[in-house]
């Protein structure tokens, strides 16, 4: 910090906005007054430039109970059964400290799902990196899986899901996304706010300290420059083992009915939290932070409030419960301490050292500023001009072998194999599969019938580089796909939304039209998008990052032991659904042979995506795959190498083998099945299930035991070697 | 029905799987506190697995100095079933109520996989039930779960292949009497057909059928 900076400038706030907290208050805030705003109204906390883009989203289903605005939201996926989930992203801090970044992005939102209440029993991890041929990329992908690892195991959650996805445009800028998913083991869903005046604000968890001071204003709202690694102090440190008895307290508090409310302190720390209860429940704040417990005994006013020490929540006490809270809270080890009460009347009075050093109302802080931003689309007429069929492609099966070994298609069995993804006995699909399939609830764990969720994540990024608006709704889409392939109903989504600088107006203009696809595909789903959450300047100096809108989709099954196999029987026909077209614009391949991502984005039909989600749904046939990265040839592998045999099929009539093979048309999935139920799916039968090798009549023939190979081995020889 | 104990360390997190697995095998098991130093009469225990005391400072350093552990000893010491599931091996190693040490995986990384495990010695409480060089399908997950000894320890299982460096394919170790078990793998991950083995259920009727026997006596 120089000295010509002012100091509001320093924290992030604009003229204007000093100046809006100026004329708010009627006077000069206080340094502590003015960093409170400076994290309050920062991106990271406020959505200052997203949340007009949010209004026209769908939020209600019959199934939902709990829209966006809280913790997560809240699905009813059986009778009686509620399910909350969320996505986040730690892209920033990953970048910075990978270990520490991931770990806690997996902490932050299992406190989300915590807050409201629910057990949480599920982590996904979607991954976005710039290429493992450049040792920084490698160091942040080692990093961030060790990290979530760490994390997430040590609290005993099974890590089920995500992605890992490598494309130069995330060189510099990773993409660390994180989805916590929970069960409610009663029907009170906890909401992030006092029941009135005169509760009390209670600091359950880990002593407050000096770390992540800063972080939401400084790390998550800036772009990233040369010399990132000076804002390391920025970056919280987890404790995983803290976080587990906060887990076990909090839901013994709750069972025990001894809470009001709970919020999870993140972001902006004990401000954000104290602010936003207070203002969700319309009363104010009487608060002393000499009674938030310290790390260390020196820490001023300033740092306490702006802490982002990790493992702390905010629980909202009635006066003649404290005593029990403090408690069980003593019982798991963890502090409990009274910081404050609410008020009537609707100011934030925080006194620190006996002197008032804050005095604001707290709608004021919680209703950040609200920006049109501009809005100019970009001009990609240079990239849609090449047509990529005009290049010149080598043979199918050098194409195939070199798809399979591009860790973003390779098998990702070196990054689940590192994570616990079997702890809590819910676990019948397991990583690897298109989806990940959980039976719930625990209370009726191994019941005959009993119901599950399939969950799935997706983020074309590419093909949103191309196309924002059909990047955000094949989002929607390919998570629908992965869901119904495992014969899940998709219910609902959460995003999480990953753009460079919303101060640019191609970035804005890139950001609207991904949330229109969203919508657009969410609508003819019949789905609803109950939480999420917006990441903006991800940019380095080599550029920003693909517009990649991550969904996590959240469906139900009705018995979860009736979800389809996982692997394809022999002797069953191979059938192709959907319309395979001559597109190639935006393909792995296109990025794996010529390492460009270019063309014209594949085209999206809605309607097409309903039907065969409602096909694959239907339960006809057996196994099922869907389509996506690497087209046809891709999936046929996959299915060969997951099952442990091989296929002969023949492309359909009038299908060329590039386009045919390669193409990444959407709407499309395969399904294996007894040859007298082929008609009943309506699509094209291909040929067999069988043998020991993948042959693609006149075009490619390899064995499965090769392609297997290929696709383990890839990710470990680029991890592993020393 | 014999009771069994499943003792909660903090930061634990297996405790529940294997109270659910062993009620699902007809066991009364509950929950004991890791700061009682009683076991409320139960007929065995069993350390789960998880991250006693975060794992800090070594893997079941800490725990083993919980009061719990002197209920853990009495049981041992009487000869009652005592069964300790990865994390829970390690605190028994720690404890030296078994042999050995458990440290980093040869290739320095956190492993959930599926082992198939031979069972070499039938006398113990956790393999009454198997037969001798039985193959079993069940998972592990651990950072630390490479078996070291400087003496030649009784083998309860041993790894088919071996999945983390372990010293002779070890994966789970009896005391000279067979009544304290320590192993990696999680039975109780492999109870159910639909979580992709159920061979975990003789490790885990072992034991009830192991408690059983020693309450009658």
């Amino acid at each position: 910090m120089t000295d010509t900076v002012p100091l509001y400038a320093a924290l992030g706030l604009t003229t204007d906005e000093y100046e809006r907290i100026e004329k708010t208050l009627g006077r000069e805030p206080s340094h502590t007054e003015l960093a409170m705003f400076s994290v309050m109204w920062s991106e990271h906390c406020s959505y200052k430039s997203s949340r007009m883009y949010f209004r026209d989203l769908p939020t209600h289903a019959p199934w939902v109970v709990l829209g966006p605005g809280e913790g997560a939201g809240v699905v009813e996926v059986a009778p009686g059964v509620l399910v909350a989930f969320k996505m986040e992203s730690h892209n920033h801090p990953s970048a910075v400290e990978p270990f520490q970044g991931a770990a806690t992005g997996v902490g932050g939102i299992v406190r989300d799902i915590l807050s409201l209440g629910a057990r949480p029993i599920a982590v996904l991890d979607p991954l976005r990196f710039g290429p493992l041929t450049d040792d920084r990329n490698r160091y942040l992908f080692d990093g961030v899986v060790r990290g979530i690892a760490s994390y997430g195991n040590s609290l005993g959650l099974p890590t089920v899901g995500g992605e890992a996805v490598f494309d130069p445009a995330y060189s510099g800028n990773p993409l660390v996304n994180a989805m916590c998913v929970g069960v409610f083991e009663d029907p009170e869903v906890l909401k992030g706010r006092p029941r009135g005046p005169g509760d009390l604000a209670v600091l359950i968890g880990s002593k407050t300290g000096r770390d992540g001071i800063g972080g939401a204003s400084i790390l998550a709202s800036q772009e990233f420059e040369v010399g990132a690694e000076n804002k390391r102090p920025s970056v919280q440190v987890g404790d995983p083992f803290t976080e587990k008895l906060l887990i076990e307290a909090c839901l013994e508090l709750k069972q025990k009915g001894l809470l009001a409310g709970m919020q999870d302190l993140g972001a902006a720390g004990v401000t954000c939290s104290l602010s936003e209860t207070a203002a969700s429940g319309g009363v104010g704040i009487d608060g002393d932070l000499d009674k938030v417990p310290l790390r260390e005994a020196d820490m001023g006013p300033w740092e306490i409030r702006m802490s982002e020490s990790q493992e702390r929540l905010l629980a909202c006490v009635a006066p003649d419960r404290i005593d029990e809270v403090v408690r069980v809270c003593t019982k798991w080890g963890l502090d409990a301490s009274v910081v404050a009460r609410y008020t009537e009347g609707g100011r934030i009075v925080l006194k620190a050292h006996g002197l008032d050093v804050s005095d604001v109302p707290a709608q004021a802080l919680a209703d950040g500023p609200l920006y049109e931003r501009p809005v100019v689309p970009a001009d990609r007429s240079a990239l849609h001009a090449l047509d990529p069929l005009e290049l010149a492609w080598p043979s199918a099966e050098e194409i195939l072998m070199r798809l399979l070994a591009s860790p973003s298609i390779a098998s990702k069995e070196w990054v689940w194999r590192q994570y616990d993804h079997m702890v809590r006995l819910n676990s019948v699909v397991v990583p690897g599969a298109d989806a990940a399939v959980l039976r719930v609830p625990e209370s009726r764990r191994g019941e005959p019938g009993q119901p599950g969720i399939v969950l799935a994540t997706d983020g074309p990024g590419r093909i949103g580089s191309l196309d924002p608006y059909i990047g955000g709704a094949l989002a929607v889409c390919e998570s629908a796909r992965n869901v119904s392939c495992l014969g899940g109903r998709p219910l609902a989504i959460t995003d999480c939304l990953n753009f460079g600088s919303p101060e640019k107006p191609e970035v804005m203009a890139d950001f609207a039209a991904t949330l229109r696809g969203i919508r657009d595909a969410c609508v003819a789903f019949g789905i609803a998008v109950t939480g999420g959450n917006v990441s903006f300047y991800n940019e380095s100096p080599t550029g920003a990052v693909h517009p990649t809108a991550v969904v996590g989709m959240l469906g139900a099954i009705d018995d979860v032991y009736a979800h389809r196999p996982v692997v394809a029987r022999e002797g069953d026909v191979v059938v192709l659904l959907g319309e395979t077209k001559p597109e190639l614009g935006g393909s792995e391949a296109l990025a794996v042979i010529h390492d460009t991502v270019a063309g014209r984005a594949p085209s999206l039909d809605l309607d097409r995506e309903v039907a065969l989600a409602q096909t694959l749904q239907s339960g006809v046939g057996s196994y099922a795959h869907d389509l996506s990265d690497g087209g046809l040839a891709v999936a046929l592998a996959e299915m060969c190498i997951a099952s442990g045999v091989g296929a002969d099929v023949t492309l359909p009539a009038g299908v060329d083998p590039l386009w045919g093979l390669f193409g990444e048309s959407t709407a499309r999935a395969i399904v294996t099945c007894r040859p007298d139920e082929a008609p009943a799916l309506g699509g094209v039968v291909l040929g067999t299930v069988g043998g020991s090798r993948l042959c693609v009549r006149d075009v490619l023939d390899v064995r499965v035991d090769d392609i297997a190979r290929v696709y383990r081995e890839a990710i470990p020889a680029l991890m592993e070697r020393r | 029905m014999p009771k069994i104990a499943v003792v909660v360390f903090p930061g634990s997190n297996c405790e529940q799987d294997v109270v659910h697995a062993l009620r699902a095998e007809g066991a009364d098991a509950d929950y004991a506190w890791h700061g009682d130093d009683d076991l409320g009469g139960a007929d065995g225990v069993v350390l789960p697995g998880g991250f006693a005391h975060g794992d800090y400072l070594r893997t079941g350093a800490i725990a083993r100095f919980s009061p719990v552990m002197h209920a853990v000893r009495s049981l041992a010491d009487e000869g009652k079933p005592v069964l300790g599931i990865c994390n829970g091996f390690q605190i028994l190693a720690e404890a030296h109520l078994v042999p050995g040490a458990l440290i980093k995986n040869e290739g320095l990384r956190f492993l959930c996989v599926w082992t198939e495990v031979t069972v070499e010695d039938t006398g113990t409480i956790a393999t009454r039930a198997c037969e001798k060089g039985q193959r079993l399908r069940i998972p592990i997950n651990h950072y630390e779960g490479n078996y070291r000894a400087n003496v030649e320890p009784r083998v309860a299982f041993r790894y088919v292949d071996n999945p983390n460096g372990a010293w002779q394919n070890i994966a789970g170790v009896s005391n000279d009497a067979g009544n304290v078990v320590g192993l990696m793998p999680h039975p109780e991950r492999a109870s159910h057909e639909s979580l992709g083995s159920a061979d975990g259920r003789t490790v885990l009727t072992s034991l009830i059928e192991s408690c059983r026997l020693l309450q009658r006596a």
